[in-house]
C-alpha cells in the first residue's frame, strides 16, 4: 500500500455539508429520555435495580425519538438536533433544576433549553428526589471528607454527579457476533448457572438484564431501519439507493456480525453513541479502531468491494457523528471540562498483543479523517514504539501541524511496563488504548474509574502554612507551628503528612460514590460488552470486569517543585526569610494585590492567623506587622514581601533541564503517586496516581491563594506535568528533559504534558522531522505523553477579540481539543500564557 | 593534557536550533570576531572582552569564561534529540577559530560522545589553525560574502584574499562543507555578485551546497544597547521575491540553493 496516495484522499462535499450542520444552531438540551427513564422508573419500582435499569434502556430505544440527518452514511443519533443532549436525572439533577434558567448565557458550555423543555424536566425531577447516585453517595461519606471537599482540597465532583463511563467496550465482539450472539452468550450463562450459588440471585438477574439490552439494541436498529425505508419511498436517484442500503445495514446490525466495511461503521455506531444513552458517563473511548475494524477493511479491499475513497468518507463520517454528541454538566464541573467535549479517545498505531508494529492502512486513513473534519472528536492519540514507522509518526506531525492539537503521542515504552506492574498480562497490556484524556487501559476488559477526582496539591502545602487549618476552621491534622518546622526535613515531613491525610479523605469520597454507582446505577448494557461481566454474573459497577482501578489525579508537580526548592533555598539554606515572613507575604499576596483594608485591620488580621498557625506573637512584632502593612500600602517599591517575591523569582525553575530543581519535582509527584497505591476499591482492584488536572487548573487555581513558587493568588496552577507558565525558558528540549525526569511508570493512571509551538517551528518537511525527532527523544528519555498546540500567540489572541472569525479554531486544551472560542475567558487566557518554543 | 581543563569565552548556548547545521542542534557561542560585518545580527559577540549590554532596560552582562568540559556537559544534556534527528553541537560565534585550542577541546569531546558536530565560521585564520580542527568538524559553515576584496573590507573590515584562498583549502578537506552567504542589500544582494559567489563556490571550491541568509534587523536593538551606532541605517531585508530569484541563479550556476540555513 502507497500511503502517501491516500493522504491525497480529499473531503467529500457531503462530508462538509455534514460538518457544517453541526454548527449551524446552538447545542440544546431535551427532555425526551428523562421522561421516559422517569416514566419507566415509576413503573419498576419492586423489581430488583438491575432489571430496573433494563426495563428503562429498553423504554429509551423503543420510545426515543429517532431521526437520520440529511445525507447521512451512519445512521443513529440520540437527540433531535445536531449536537445536543440529553439529561440523566437518575444520576443527580439538582444543580440541572437550578441552572436551567442560566445554562443558555453560562460562561463555559453554554445550551440553548426551550420552555417547554423546562417544564418537562421540572416535572420528572420531583420523581428523583433522594433517589440519586449523589444523594446515596453523600450518605456514604465520612464528614471528614466532605470537609475536605468543602474547602477544595480536592474534587470528586465528576462522578457524584454523573456516570462513569471512562471504558473502553469489546466493540471487537459487537462486530463479530452482535447482540444477538451476546445474547446467546448470557443465555448459556443463565442455563450453565450453578443454582446452589450464594450470589445466584444477582448473576440471574444481571444476565436477564443484559438479554434484555441486547433485544432492546435489536429494535432500536430497527426503527431506523424502517425510517430509512420510509424515507426512501419519498427519494429517488442517489439518496433513494443509499437510504435503502442505510435500512439493509440496520436490520443486519448490531443484531448480527458484521459483513463489510460499511456495516462494521455502522455497528460500531451504534454500540459508541448507545452506551452514550444508557449512561451518562463521558470519555467511552473507542480505543484501538484502526485494529479491530482492520479486518472488515481488509477483506472488503482486497475484494474489491470498497475503494479507499468511500472508505475514507465513511470514517469521515463516523468523525462527524462523534461530534455530533454532546453533554451537559452542571456550570463548575464545565469550567473543569471546557469546550463540550466527550473526551472519546481513539487511538492508532502501537504494537500488536504479540509485539509487532500493528499500524496499517486504517490508521493513515483515521489520521486523514482528523485532517478532514479538523474537530475536537475524536480525541485522536496515537501510539509510538520503537519500531514505529516514521512514515506514520510525519503523517501524525502534518495533523498536528494544523493546529488543531490533535493527536496526542503516548509512549508503549512506558506504558506497557507500567501496566504490567499493576497486574496486567502482557498481552492484554500491550494492547492498551488511551480513555479519555491520558489514561491507559486494557480495552475490553478494564473499568478504570480514571479521572476519580482532582487533587490540589498546593492546597495541602497551605494547610502546612496554616497547621491544618481553612478559613480560621481545623479541617485536617496538626503539623506543627512553623516555628517548630526549623529543618527543611521538618517542613518537607509536615507536608507530605498533609498529603497523606487528604489523599486518605480523598479515597474515602471516591469509594463513597463507587458504591453509590453499584447499588443505584449498574449498566447492563454496558456490561454485556466488558469481559468477563457474564462470566461473573456482575455488572462493571459491582466489579465484573477482569481488571479494576480507580486513578485519582493529583496537579501542581511544577508549582510544589519550585515552592519546596524556594523553602529550602530562602529559608532554609540561605535563612533569608523566616517561615512566618513566608506565610505572612503569602497571606498579603506578596503585596501584589492587596485588598482594600485599612493598615489596622490588615495587621489584626495577619495577627490572628500568625497565632493560629503557633507564632508567638508580643506588642513588638504587632508593631513591626503594623509598620510593614503601612509601608506596604504606602509603596510598593520596598516592602520585604515583594523582596521576597523578587527573591523567589530569580531562583531556578522547574522546566530548564536543572537537575536540582527537577529533583524536587520528582519527590513532589511521589507526595502523591507513592501513597495512592496502598488503597483498593470495592470492586477488588486498586488506586492508581495519575499527574494531569484536565482544564481544572483554572478553576481550582481561582480557589488557591499564594504560594511560595511565586504564583500569585487565584491564578492558574501549572497544567499537567509541564512546567509552569512562562518558567521554563531554556527551549523545548530543556523543557522536556526536565518533564522525563519524573517517574512516569509510577504514575499509571496517566501523566500529561503540554508543549506549545510557534506554527514556525514545524515549518517545511525538515520542520516535521525534527519535529518527530523531539517526541522520539523525549519517549527515549522516557516521557508519557505528549501534545501540542501548533497555533501562534497572535493568532489566539486575534480570537479572543475577533472571536465571530475563528469559530472553527480548535486548541489543546488539556487531554482534549476544543473550539477556542466556546472556552472561557481565564482559560483561554492560561492557553495564551503557556510559554511558546521556537526553533533558531 | 585533559582537554576537558581548557578554558575559553562564550556568550550564549542556545538549544532546539534547527538551521545550522543537520538535525536539532545546541549552539555554542564564542566571543570574539576579527570581523566587523555591518549587518551582524549578534554585535555583542565581536570584542572578545566581556561587556555590558542594556536589554529591556537591565544591564546584561555578556561573556563567561568555561571550561570545554563544562560546556559538553550542557550539550550533553540534548544527546537523546541529537541522536534521533542526527543533529548534535555547532560552534558558533563570533568566530570559534580565535579560540581554537578551546574550540579543538570542545569539537573533540563532542566526538567522544558520538556527537554530529558543525561550525559556522569566518575561515579567517591561518590555516594550519583550521587544518588542525578539521578531523572533528562534519559539516563546516563557511561564510563567503563577496568576491570582491575592497568591498569586502569595506563592509566587514577585513580584506578577503585569506577567506577565499582558506575557502579552497576548507572545501577541499572537510567532511562536508556548505558556503553561506548573507544575502544584504547594497553591499551582495545584486544578481551578478551572487552569481560570482555561487561561480567561485562551484568551480573553485567544488562544493555542491550553497545556503542564502537574508539580511533582517533583528539585532538592532542590541547595537542601542551597546551604546553603538547601527550603521545598516533604513535597508529593508530583501524581499521573498528577490530571494527566489537569487535562489534560482545558484541553481542555474549548479548549486543546490536553500534560502536560510
Amino acid at each position: 500500500m502507497n500511503y502517501e496516495s491516500m493522504e491525497k484522499i480529499k473531503m467529500t462535499s457531503r462530508v462538509q455539508k455534514l460538518r457544517d450542520m453541526l454548527f449551524e444552531k446552538m447545542p440544546q438540551i431535551e427532555a425526551d429520555r428523562a421522561v421516559i427513564v422517569t416514566e419507566s422508573y415509576k413503573q419498576t419500582e419492586n423489581l430488583p435495580i438491575i432489571k430496573r435499569r433494563s426495563h428503562a434502556f429498553r423504554s429509551i430505544m423503543e420510545k426515543l425519538p429517532i431521526t437520520i440527518r440529511e445525507g447521512e452514511l451512519i445512521v443513529g443519533s440520540n437527540t433531535k438536533m445536531p449536537r445536543s443532549c440529553q439529561t440523566f436525572p437518575e444520576y443527580s439533577f439538582e444543580w440541572l433544576e437550578a441552572e436551567l434558567d442560566t445554562v443558555v448565557t453560562r460562561n463555559a458550555d453554554p445550551f440553548y433549553i426551550s420552555e417547554e423543555t423546562k417544564s418537562a424536566l421540572k416535572e420528572v425531577h420531583k420523581y428523583w428526589k433522594g433517589k440519586t447516585t449523589s444523594d446515596l453517595a453523600t450518605s456514604y461519606m465520612a464528614p471528614e471528607a466532605l470537609k475536605a471537599i468543602e474547602h477544595n482540597i480536592f474534587t470528586t465532583g465528576n462522578y457524584f454527579y454523573n456516570g462513569v463511563g471512562h471504558l473502553c467496550v469489546q466493540y471487537d465482539k459487537v462486530l463479530k457476533i452482535g447482540y444477538n450472539g451476546i445474547k446467546k452468550e448470557a443465555q448459556e450463562a443463565l442455563r450453565k448457572g450453578d443454582i446452589s450459588c450464594s450470589r445466584y440471585a444477582q448473576g440471574r438477574s444481571f444476565l436477564e438484564a443484559v438479554i434484555e439490552c441486547c433485544d432492546a439494541a435489536v429494535t432500536y436498529a430497527n426503527r431506523y431501519a424502517l425510517l430509512a425505508e420510509e424515507m426512501a419511498k419519498q427519494e429517488s436517484g442517489q439518496r433513494r439507493e443509499e437510504l435503502l442500503k442505510i435500512a439493509q445495514n440496520c436490520r443486519n446490525v448490531p443484531a448480527n456480525g458484521a459483513t463489510s466495511f460499511y456495516e462494521a461503521c455502522q455497528s460500531f455506531w451504534f454500540v459508541q453513541m448507545l452506551i452514550q444513552t444508557e449512561g451518562s458517563g463521558h470519555s467511552i473511548s473507542p480505543g484501538r479502531f484502526d485494529q479491530y475494524m482492520y479486518p472488515y477493511f481488509k477483506k472488503d479491499y482486497e475484494e474489491g468491494k470498497i475503494t479507499l475513497e468511500f472508505a475514507q468518507e465513511l470514517v469521515d463520517c463516523l468523525w462527524v457523528k462523534l461530534n455530533d454528541l454532546n453533554k451537559v454538566r452542571d456550570a463548575v464541573s464545565a469550567e473543569g471540562f471546557a469546550g463540550y467535549s466527550l473526551f472519546q479517545n481513539l487511538i492508532v498505531g502501537g504494537q500488536t498483543k504479540d509485539g509487532c508494529d500493528s499500524s496499517n492502512e486504517l490508521s493513515y486513513i483515521c489520521l486523514n479523517a482528523t485532517l478532514h473534519i479538523l474537530l475536537p472528536q475524536p480525541s485522536i492519540s496515537i501510539r509510538v514504539w520503537n519500531g514505529s514507522p516514521t512514515e506514520l509518526l510525519i503523517m501524525a506531525a502534518h495533523v498536528t501541524r494544523t493546529g488543531v492539537g490533535l493527536p496526542a503521542y503516548y509512549n508503549d515504552e512506558v506504558i506497557i511496563p507500567s501496566m504490567l506492574s499493576r497486574g496486567v498480562a502482557l498481552e492484554d497490556a500491550r494492547n492498551y488504548c488511551i480513555i479519555g484524556c491520558v489514561e491507559p487501559q486494557a480495552p475490553g476488559k478494564t473499568d478504570g474509574w480514571h479521572d476519580a477526582a482532582f487533587f490540589n496539591m498546593l492546597r495541602p502545602l497551605e494547610l502546612v502554612f496554616s497547621n491544618g487549618k481553612s478559613g480560621g476552621e481545623q479541617i485536617s491534622i496538626k503539623t506543627g507551628n512553623l516555628t517548630e518546622l526549623d529543618t527543611y526535613e521538618k517542613f518537607f515531613a509536615a507536608y507530605k503528612a498533609q498529603m497523606d491525610y487528604m489523599i486518605k479523605l480523598l479515597v474515602n469520597s471516591d469509594n463513597a460514590i463507587d458504591k453509590a454507582h453499584a447499588v443505584r446505577c449498574p449498566l447492563p448494557f454496558l456490561s454485556s460488552m466488558v469481559e468477563d461481566c457474564i462470566g461473573r454474573g456482575k455488572s462493571v459497577q459491582e466489579g465484573g470486569a477482569v481488571y479494576n482501578f480507580t486513578g485519582p489525579q493529583g496537579f501542581g508537580i511544577a508549582n510544589m517543585a519550585d515552592a519546596l526548592y524556594a523553602m529550602k533555598k530562602l529559608v532554609y539554606d540561605e535563612k533569608k526569610y523566616t517561615l512566618t515572613e513566608v506565610k505572612a507575604a503569602l497571606d498579603a499576596n506578596f503585596n501584589g494585590d492587596a485588598p482594600v483594608m485599612n493598615a489596622e485591620d490588615v495587621t489584626i488580621k495577619i495577627a490572628s492567623e500568625l497565632s493560629d498557625s503557633g507564632a508567638e506573637l508580643n506588642e513588638e512584632i504587632i508593631k513591626e506587622i503594623y509598620k510593614n502593612v503601612k509601608e506596604a500600602q504606602g509603596s510598593a517599591s520596598n516592602p520585604r514581601w515583594a523582596q521576597l517575591l523578587e527573591d523567589i523569582n530569580a531562583l531556578p525553575k522547574f522546566g530548564n533541564d536543572d537537575d536540582i530543581v527537577d529533583e524536587f519535582a520528582r519527590e513532589a509527584a511521589y507526595t502523591y503517586t507513592r501513597p495512592m497505591e496502598q488503597y483498593k476499591n470495592p470492586r477488588g482492584g486498586m488506586f492508581q496516581a495519575g499527574l494531569y488536572p484536565v482544564s481544572a487548573n483554572v478553576p481550582l487555581g481561582a480557589q488557591t491563594g499564594a504560594t511560595p513558587d511565586g504564583r500569585l493568588a487565584f491564578t492558574p496552577i501549572a497544567d499537567g506535568v509541564s512546567p509552569a507558565a512562562g518558567r521554563d525558558v531554556n527551549g523545548p528540549t530543556a523543557a522536556a528533559n526536565s518533564v522525563s525526569k519524573l517517574d512516569h511508570g509510577i504514575a499509571s493512571n496517566g501523566t500529561l504534558f503540554n508543549m506549545k509551538f510557534h506554527p514556525s517551528a514545524l515549518r517545511g518537511d525538515e520542520g516535521l522531522y525534527n519535529f518527530v525527532s523531539l517526541i522520539r527523544a523525549y519517549f527515549d528519555r522516557k516521557g508519557m505523553h505528549v501534545q501540542f498546540n501548533v497555533v501562534s500567540r497572535e493568532t489566539l489572541i486575534d480570537a479572543q477579540k475577533n472571536p465571530e472569525n475563528y469559530k472553527n479554531l480548535v486548541v489543546r486544551v488539556a487531554g482534549y481539543s476544543a473550539l477556542f472560542t466556546t472556552l472561557s475567558r481565564s482559560l483561554q487566557d492560561d492557553i495564551i500564557n503557556r510559554t511558546e518554543q521556537m526553533s533558531f | 593534557m585533559d582537554v576537558s581543563k581548557v578554558t575559553g569565552r562564550i556568550f550564549d548556548i542556545q538549544k532546539y536550533s534547527v538551521h545550522d547545521g543537520p538535525g536539532i542542534r545546541t549552539i555554542v557561542f564564542l566571543k570574539g570576531c576579527a570581523l566587523r560585518c555591518r549587518w551582524c545580527c549578534n554585535p555583542e559577540s565581536q570584542k572578545f572582552e566581556i561587556q555590558h549590554m542594556n536589554t529591556d532596560g537591565a544591564s546584561k552582562l555578556i561573556g563567561r569564561d568555561v571550561t570545554a568540559g563544562e560546556v559538553i556537559e550542557e550539550v550533553k544534556k540534548d544527546a537523546a534529540y541529537f541522536r534521533r534527528s542526527g543533529g548534535g553541537l555547532t560552534l558558533s560565534g563570533g568566530e570559534m577559530l580565535l579560540q581554537p585550542d578551546f574550540a579543538l577541546a570542545l569539537l573533540s569531546l563532542a566526538k567522544r560522545q558520538g556527537m554530529n558536530t558543525a561550525v559556522e565560521s569566518t575561515g579567517f585564520a591561518q590555516f594550519e589553525t583550521i587544518e588542525r580542527l578539521l578531523p572533528y568538524i562534519d559539516t563546516y559553515l563557511l561564510d563567503i560574502k563577496h568576491i570582491n576584496s575592497e568591498k569586502h573590507k569595506e563592509f566587514t573590515s577585513q580584506p578577503n584574499e585569506l577567506i577565499l584562498e582558506n575557502a579552497v583549502k576548507i572545501a577541499q578537506l572537510a567532511k562536508k562543507c556548505i558556503v553561506r552567504v548573507p544575502t544584504i542589500p547594497t553591499f551582495n544582494d545584486t544578481e551578478e555578485e551572487i552569481r560570482e559567489i555561487a561561480r567561485f563556490a562551484r568551480t573553485q571550491m567544488r562544493v555542491d551546497e550553497i545556503n542564502l541568509l537574508p539580511y533582517h534587523r533583528l539585532g538592532k536593538d542590541k547595537y542601542t544597547g551597546l551604546d553603538r551606532d547601527y550603521l545598516m541605517g533604513d535597508v529593508l531585508p530583501p524581499s521573498d521575491e528577490h530571494m527566489e530569484k537569487l535562489k534560482r541563479v545558484c541553481e542555474e550556476e549548479g548549486l543546490r540553493a536553500k534560502i536560510g540555513g
